[in-house]
């Protein structure tokens, strides 16, 4: 029974994903708030949901010339070391501090989400009135 | 020159520790990173962030292993689940209204959010 919860978690979030919207932001809380999974567990179910998908993505946007990969080291170098160091501190983290923290975190790309839709909304009104001038 | 590697390896650093702590939502540092440092247009940069991002997750994976918090009954049911919605997600792109979705998606994020913050 649990098997199929955690699918149909898994594909909503997925269906989100694909759409470009964090599928992460969903499954997560889905998992911790209503099926009582652990904070670490429900982050690691994410982290290893989110690696095929994103795979696939990645083959995709390279057919179609997106992918610009020259120079990225030191973005890449950096964020590699910061990645390891953090996710030992987030292991060492009690549940409860890392689920506040996450929570605390949601709260942030919300913010940040209306801010590029109001950003959104603004850039196609000037459209609009530029086409009707 | 000088200014421009150090203020990509400082976001480096920044998406680094958000996919660290938890992982996922690197994204929301790398893509403007991207466009305002090293001069990405919107759809380089969304699909460049994930190439970025990738290899974190499988860093970040380590300290998942190490604490030991891998539940393959949670983990495989939720991975295929989310390949299938990931398939359809990309087919429904074009079909749905996009703000409608992101609305009702912030709406729940916020919701989601103060309830794990202070719950």
């Amino acid at each position: 029974m649990s098997f199929i919860l955690f699918a149909l978690a898994g594909f909503l979030s997925g269906v989100l994903g694909g759409m470009g919207m964090g599928g992460g932001t969903i499954l997560i809380p889905v998992l911790t708030i209503f099926f009582g999974v652990g904070q670490h567990a429900a982050q690691a179910a994410n982290i290893i949901s989110f690696l095929p998908t994103s795979l696939f993505a990645l083959a995709r946007h390279r057919q179609q010339g997106l992918l610009r990969t020259g120079g990225l080291a030191v973005i890449i170098i950096p964020a590699l070391i910061s990645a390891a160091l953090f996710s030992f501190i987030m292991a060492a983290l009690p549940a409860d501090m890392l689920r506040r923290l996450f929570g605390v975190f949601l709260i942030v790309l919300a913010v940040k989400q209306i801010a590029d839709l109001k950003k959104y909304f603004s850039d196609k009104k000037k459209k609009n009135r530029a086409q009707n001038a | 020159m000088g200014s421009v590697n150090f203020k990509a390896a400082l976001c480096g650093f920044a998406i680094g520790a958000i996919n660290g702590l938890f992982g996922g939502g690197g994204g929301m540092v790398a893509v403007p990173a991207l466009t305002n440092i090293l001069g990405y247009g919107t759809k380089q940069a969304h699909a460049t962030a994930i190439f970025v991002i990738a290899p974190l997750c499988v860093i970040a994976l380590f300290g998942y292993i190490f604490g030991g918090y891998i539940d393959m009954q949670i983990v495989v049911p939720t991975a295929v689940g989310s390949v299938a919605g990931g398939f359809l997600g990309a087919g429904l792109l074009d079909k749905i209204p996009q703000t409608a979705v992101r609305v009702l998606f912030i709406a729940v994020m916020i919701a989601a959010g103060i309830r794990m913050a202070v719950g």
